[in-house]
């Protein structure tokens, strides 16, 4: 059973229909679930960057939006709540290879996966990570989440949450090595694929913070952003996402930022009457743990035996001749 | 220095040249425990090593344990601060670090203070002191000195005051670094090893100084020589047996991880955790080498799971750490059954619970590392108890994991990962290594986890094989991976992941029975008690008492044939170093007593009454108290 956005996505496609290549189980979200619409985006992605079904993993932790993999004909590894990044990091040094993608829920990232996130963006080990930011847990039935606006009613909060919300964007900027950060939203395709594009095609840790509807928990939450396109913020360089006439005719409210401006992108992040939509910060040349860890020398048995014997040579006793 | 002003504590040390080499007898003995202790820092522990591996290269077996303090800087002088090494030198192949120490080194009296306390010397023992705290500028350091060992006199130790320093200072500015080299001098005399092997070990520990420093460390080992030879009354010589093939000399964490080179693994990951962090830093050193890599994760729980990454994707990773850290992957091991990823789990064990004691010996994690995590896990449980057992250890685990895509859980502890043991030089087998990883397009009908009826085994899909694309997941899945509520189909995972256990359990070979295969009593221990309770079996039998042994490599499957060999005696114990209740406290009794871990385990397979005695003091078991136990058992 789709829904009405991925169909009408899927009908945008028709002319050469090979989306089906990458679609696996019928997906069990939610009908108006927003992670449909990021999964159609990224199986048009692995569509348009031709990538080898077989040489691609999706990684996910545990929530709602970490079922993904399952709906993906790729490779997947659905992990542990939170751990999905260094999951996807051991992947990713084995098997330099394949292409990484990585599927987290503001809970997964930002509650009990926090001590990994901010160590994998230092890493800058090349991926592309989604965060489904929904504002509160899906899976287990409507708890608070770290990002969940203050007041927010839920089953661990009846009378509202009590804190202001942990902002993923400011968090990600302050960490040292960060090299890809973007915010997107589930409910333009246009942008959202534009982003997740940009965000693929970047060679390090990308991170893109995409806001995700919970029609069935928080059916409220981004209709603020929804019926005001002028409140949403459009990100606009020629470094940054390329923005067609029909995007820029839907949300007037634009800014250039050049995504090298770390300081501008801070402030971006900070916007709290507005909603930033497009690529905040991006540095090409920040330092990949792993290029660095890469090994140039390939395992074999010639060099594990001779790395053996001049090792043993260190601590041998030799018999007397 | 006036030497002549002092109490004549010292026999034959009165500052003349009191007996001359010539009237020494030298007394022949089997073995030998000796060791030197100072405050840190004062390079004790280098000594040590390299007595040890003097000893080594004359022949003689050795076991060495390190005695670490448990600050890095603790104050100077202090009775917690000793730092340094202890030397089991023996005439035959030596398996453990043995009981009291014979002869000790100490360059102040109160780190020497401090393994008197906790029993660590013989009665009698030989004591060769440091002597310049007695001239000390400060008042208290001397009275300190002078009480401490007027009273080591009258407690019978046979106390030598030696003049360290002062001798030192004849060939160095700051006697602080290379008295070490003095006192291996001394021993090396008092043990008639040939100098110039003592030079030759000399020249290789420094070997990536200049000329000028390896000199001036050989004119300190050679006037440490000189000077015992002319001042000292003894001498011993321990027979020695040149080994006739090559062998290495190192302690259990260097072992294991040469054994990960030698295995063909890839990638470790860890996050720092005494004691086993030793291990990786030397992997850390050699791994790139062959294309290895050592990932310092930000917790143990990212280590597991970067190990369980790079298993998913490619050949069998490991992560390396100690019971704290053992706890925190928990969770991430759970996975790596559920999603049969082969993966290698090394327990470096301490003293538990919580922070414990993090650089004492202890063997309390066997349960937890058989049962631990939720739900049913099953995974393969081995424990090393030799330091060449921590070599091969690795390349059987990582086979094991392959061939059965499980958890391979080793168990090693404190004790063997500091310990040193030669083992004849392994000869690299290419048989060791991990074979090329598999990319191979898979069949049409092909499914990921398509079970072997009878073994429970399913081929592994690698990422990157064509026409495998699935998604593992930890949840419950049927063969094609899919998260399956059906009940049957739980049923079916569970029951083939609990089959690859049973058929791993039927390639293993029954262990065989130290000393007759019948008697009054069966000793069984595991991991690296192994010589010391093989040792108490002799004494005991020699006393001619019926007791035999049997060590347990393999204690998750359990092997076959157990049974038959506990039904051969009397009666059976387990011996072990970890926590059980004494039966005499008072309220203990059949229904509250918590026997030790293997106990527990071999009580509830097997329906046979075993005893055990253990016990938690840090140390590694003493052949003594193990013989001493066994004699009280049988009466
Ligand atoms: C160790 C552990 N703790 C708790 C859970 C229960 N749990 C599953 S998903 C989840 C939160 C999901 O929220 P989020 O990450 O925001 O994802 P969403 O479901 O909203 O997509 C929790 C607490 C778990 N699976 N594992
Ligand atoms: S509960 Fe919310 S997040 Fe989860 S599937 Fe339903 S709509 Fe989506």
């Amino acid at each position: 059973m789709s829904t009405p956005a991925t169909e009408r996505l899927l009908k945008s496609n028709d002319e050469n229909f090979t989306i089906d290549d990458f679609k696996s189980n019928m997906p069990r979200w939610c009908t108006g679930c927003g992670n449909n619409a990021i999964l159609t985006a990224l199986q048009r992605l692995c569509r348009d960057e031709k990538l080898p079904r077989e040489k691609t993993v999706f990684v996910s932790g545990i929530g709602c939006s970490s079922r993904f993999p399952h709906y993906m004909n790729t490779y997947g590894f659905h992990g542990l709540h939170g751990r999905a990044l260094p999951i996807a990091e051991g992947i990713k040094m084995a098997r330099p290879d394949l292409h990484v993608f990585v599927n987290t829920g503001d809970g997964d990232c930002c509650s009990i996966g926090t001590a990994h996130w901010i160590h994998a963006i230092r890493y800058n080990m090349n991926m592309t990570v989604l965060m489904h930011d929904n504002h509160l847990y899906g899976l287990t039935k409507k708890q608070a989440s770290p990002t969940s606006p203050q007041g927010l009613q839920s089953n661990t909060t009846p009378r509202g949450t009590f804190l202001e919300p942990l902002n993923p964007l400011s968090v990600t900027l302050g960490i040292t090595n960060a090299s890809f950060v973007a915010q997107a939203v589930d409910w333009n395709p246009e942008s959202l694929f534009e982003i997740i594009s940009r965000a693929y095609r970047h060679k390090g840790f990308s991170f893109v913070r995409i806001l995700q509807r919970c029609p069935e928990y928080v059916p409220t939450m981004f209709d603020h952003w929804m019926n005001h396109p002028d409140k949403t913020l459009l990100l606009t360089h020629e470094n940054g996402m390329q923005v067609s006439p029909s995007l820029a005719a839907t949300y007037k409210n634009q800014e250039t930022h050049d995504p090298l401006n770390l300081d501008r992108a801070r402030e971006i992040a900070s916007m709290t009457e507005q909603v930033p939509v497009g690529i905040l910060f991006h540095d090409p040349e920040a330092t990949r743990y792993d290029d660095i860890r890469d090994p140039d020398r390939p395992i074999s048995p010639e060099t594990i035996r001779s790395a053996l014997d001049s090792e043993f040579d260190k601590f041998t006793v030799w018999p007397e001749q | 220095m006036d030497t002549t002003t002092k109490p004549d504590l010292m026999p034959g040390t009165d500052g003349t040249k009191a007996p001359a080499a010539a009237d020494k007898t030298v007394q022949t003995l089997d073995e030998h425990i000796v060791e030197i202790v100072s405050d840190s820092g004062e390079g004790a522990q280098k000594c040590g090593q390299s007595f040890a591996a003097i000893a080594a290269r004359m022949g003689n077996g050795i076991w060495t344990v390190e005695i670490i303090p448990a600050e890095i800087q603790p104050p100077a002088r202090s009775i917690e601060g000793a730092s340094g090494n202890r030397i089991r030198v023996g005439a035959n192949y030596v398996t453990n670090g043995g009981d009291e120490t014979d002869l000790v080194v100490a360059l102040n009296e109160q780190v020497l203070l401090g393994r008197v306390r906790t029993g660590e010397l013989k009665p009698g023992c030989t004591i060769l002191l440091e002597n310049k705290w007695r001239d000390d500028r400060d008042e208290e350091i001397v009275a300190s000195y002078t009480q401490t060992h007027d009273e080591l006199v009258q407690a019978g130790f046979r106390v030598y005051e030696i003049p360290m320093e002062e001798e030192c200072l004849r060939l160095v500015p700051d006697p602080k670094r290379g008295k070490n080299m003095f006192v291996l001098g001394i021993l090396c005399n008092i043990h008639s090893f040939e100098l110039q092997m003592a030079r030759d070990q000399i020249a290789f520990i420094f070997g990536n100084k200049s000329q000028a420093v390896i000199d001036a460390n050989i004119e300190l080992l050679e006037a440490g020589h000189d000077w015992a030879e002319c001042n000292l009354d003894f001498k011993y010589r321990i027979p020695a047996t040149k080994a006739s093939e090559p062998q290495i000399v190192v302690n259990g964490n260097t072992a294991l991880a040469l054994g990960v080179l030698a295995s063909g693994m890839q990638v470790c990951a860890m996050y720092p955790i005494t004691p086993a962090t030793s291990a990786s830093h030397y992997l850390s050193d050699i791994f790139e080498k062959v294309g290895g890599i050592v990932h310092q994760a930000e917790d143990e729980i990212a280590a597991c799971a970067f190990a369980i990454g790079a298993s998913y994707s490619g050949s069998c990773a490991l992560t390396i750490t100690s019971g704290p850290g053992y706890s925190l992957k928990q969770e991430a091991i759970g996975l790596a059954v559920m999603g049969e990823i082969p993966l290698v789990v090394v327990d470096v064990q301490r003293g538990g619970p919580s922070t414990g004691q993090p650089t004492k010996a202890e063997q309390g994690d066997l349960l937890f590392a058989c049962f631990g995590g939720h739900g049913d896990g099953p995974k393969v449980v081995m424990a090393a108890a030799s330091i060449e057992d921590c070599f091969y250890s690795m390349i059987t685990a990582r086979k094991i994991a392959e061939t059965f895509n499980m958890v391979v859980v080793v168990l090693t502890d404190a004790n063997l990962a500091t310990a040193q043991q030669p083992f004849k030089r392994p000869d690299f087998s290419e048989d060791w290594i991990a074979p090329a990883l598999d990319q191979s397009a898979l069949p049409e009908a092909a499914r990921p986890y398509d079970w072997d009826e009878t073994t429970g085994i399913a081929r592994r899909f690698i990422p990157g094989q064509p026409d495998g694309m699935h998604c593992l997941t930890g949840l419950a899945h049927d063969r094609d991976s899919a998260v399956a509520y059906d009940p049957l189909i739980n049923q079916e995972g569970m029951e083939r992941r609990s089959l690859k256990l049973a058929t791993l359990q039927k390639t293993l070979t029954t262990p065989t029975v130290y000393g007759d295969p019948e008697g009054e009593l069966l000793v069984i221990g595991w991991g690296s008690s192994k010589g010391a309770i093989e040792e108490a079996v002799d004494r005991v039998r020699q006393d001619g008492h019926k007791v035999s042994s049997l060590h347990l490599t393999f204690l998750q499957p359990l092997p076959s044939g157990l049974k038959e060999i506990l039904h051969g005696f009397k009666s059976v114990m387990t011996v072990e170093n970890s926590w059980s209740d004494d039966p005499a406290s008072e309220i203990i009794d059949e229904d509250n007593r918590r026997y030790s871990n293997l106990a527990w385990l071999l009580r509830a397979r097997y329906l046979v009454d075993i005893d055990c005695w253990s016990e938690v003091k840090g140390q590694p078991l003493k052949p003594g108290t193990v013989a001493r136990v066994i004699t009280e058992h049988l009466q």
